[in-house]
């Protein structure tokens, strides 16, 4: 898949996980049938915004205004993340 | 924000892990039932009032997995309530039956109350080796309606299926069962003798022989689903035949809590057959059962440990293996878990595994899950109880 026809990609949550935040271990984790992944602070963020509504591409703009100080490399990152989670984790469907 | 991580004892996980055993009432009858063998001995539930604020408690701490297990637990009336309170309190709610009497009234109540999971567990994949194993006619249909059911209503299907020298032969069947109802998750676990299994074991632990074809069945399984369909095949293995004993629960009191039906909290399920005191929640808050409580502190660390685990260079991998097969195993439950070769008393693993390869391993029937034989076993088991505790005096 190339880079651009991803970014039109709308990513929505595998139906088997559940996103959430737990606030007596400040992060953010994926709860699957009786397991669980604990995500670091990036995951967390890109995961939010996925409402199987957006593009990876507005997932990117709401990211790079919810953190201005970031720099390029974060296009790439939530490009490898998308990829990942989709081939790889099983996180991510694509609409 | 709540802030229990201001004097939390050094290196003590949370209890991420809640396993709520309901009930130990069940109208099946499983051989290998993990359930203690005095189970009726103690009749005693706690009240849907006691379970929520359980579960509140333990949330507050970091549970968030919640287990509804049992006995059956669709014997409790109040299960709607509990799993709507469980998920209300942002728990991820899975409900282990056999789903024996679920019916979809039942299971679209348990949707809009906001259950996440369904694991509807099998004991073989026909009708009649089912009932042979369960000790009940009626069960194999029934399962088949639900599971079909689970998928229907959109929860994830985990396919649960407890594997034994009597079914194990038959894992092909089992599995492509499991493919033809579009199971997320298959689970094939070898039966672990704790309760009843122990009971029953020489009729239960496969052969080395049978366990490495069903391995190579379930990889050539995996292999012929591989791009056409996601179902993830878990082949459990039964720590018989290692030579190093698992990381039990990951360290005792590091991440499992388990409350049996009569709010006694423990850090396995199995622990209940431990000669060592466990608090009730109805007695002491979880947070103090979890950080303080003389049972929970037991065997966490290092300084508990005997020879050959204490100087073993392996002793942070698996912390010595299983604290409860160790005592019913040796009678000294600080001993090293005799699945490891290391331990002096690893022959006892050893001539089960060569009992596992007699053509008529096992003397006598299955013993199965049901109150006669739990009354029986009651009386034989206090007996039994007083030569092991003079065994760990000495
Ligand atoms: S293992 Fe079988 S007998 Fe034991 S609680 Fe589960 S269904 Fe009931
Ligand atoms: S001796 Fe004890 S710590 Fe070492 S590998 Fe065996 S069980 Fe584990």
């Amino acid at each position: 898949m190339t880079e651009n026809s991803i970014l039109t990609q709308i990513p929505i949550l595998n139906r088997l996980f559940r996103f959430q935040w737990e606030p007596s271990s400040h992060r953010h984790v994926l709860l699957y049938p009786e397991g669980m992944v604990q995500l670091n602070e990036s995951a967390g963020a890109i995961l939010t915004h996925v409402d199987g509504e957006r593009s990876i591409a507005q997932i990117i703009e709401a990211l790079q205004a919810q953190f201005p100080e970031a720099d390029d490399s974060l296009i790439q990152d939530v490009i490898d993340f998308f990829t990942e989670a989709h081939h790889e984790l099983h996180w991510i469907e694509f609409t | 924000m709540n802030c229990i991580g201001s004097n939390l004892p050094e290196g003590v996980g949370q209890p991420l892990w809640l396993l709520a055993e309901l009930t130990y009432r069940c109208p099946l009858q499983c051989p290998y039932c993990s359930n203690p063998l005095n189970y009726d001995l103690n009749k005693t539930e706690l009240s849907t009032e006691q379970w929520i604020e359980t579960f509140r408690q333990a949330r507050k701490m970091g549970a968030a997995q919640l287990g509804f297990s049992g006995g059956e637990p669709l014997l409790r009336d109040d299960l709607e309530q509990l799993i709507k309170a469980a998920r209300e309190l942002g728990f991820y709610t899975n409900l282990i039956t056999s789903g024996m009497g679920l019916t979809l009234e039942r299971m679209q109540a348990f949707k809009e109350a906001g259950l996440d999971h369904i694991q509807v567990s099998f004991q073989a994949s026909d009708a009649e080796m089912n009932d042979y194993l369960s000790g009940n006619k009626r069960s194999f249909q029934e399962k088949l309606e639900v599971a079909r059911t689970v998928k229907k209503l959109g929860y994830p299907m985990v396919f649960n299926c407890v594997i034994h020298r009597e079914n194990i032969d038959q894992i092909d069947k089992i599995i492509e069962l499991s493919l033809a109802l579009e199971s997320d998750y298959v689970e094939l676990a070898t039966s672990q003798y704790y309760g009843w299994a122990l009971k029953n074991r020489d009729h239960l632990l496969p052969s080395k022989a049978q366990l490495v074809a069903a391995e190579a069945t379930t990889n050539r399984y995996r292999e012929q689903i591989k791009g056409k369909s996601r179902t993830k095949l878990i082949f459990v293995v039964p720590d018989y035949y290692e030579e190093r004993p698992k990381g039990c629960m990951n360290g005792w009191g590091n991440l499992f809590l388990t409350i049996t039906p009569d709010g006694t909290a423990l850090p396995c399920h199995s622990a209940r057959e431990l000669p060592i005191q466990f608090p009730k929640v109805t007695e002491e808050s979880i947070e103090s059962i979890w950080y303080r409580s003389t049972g929970f502190n037991h065997f966490r660390g290092y300084g508990w440990m005997k020879e050959p685990c204490r100087s073993c260079d392996e002793k942070e991998k698996d912390f010595g293996g299983c604290r409860c097969q160790a005592f019913m195993l040796t009678g000294d439950a600080s001993n090293a878990d005799p699945v490891c070769a290391k331990s002096p008393h690893h022959h006892l693993i050893t001539e089960a595994r060569d009992n596992a390869d007699l053509a008529q391993p096992a003397q006598g029937s299955m013993i199965y899950r049901n109150r006669k034989n739990s009354q029986q076993l009651s009386q034989t088991q206090a007996a039994d109880l007083i030569p092991a505790q003079q065994v760990e005096m000495e």
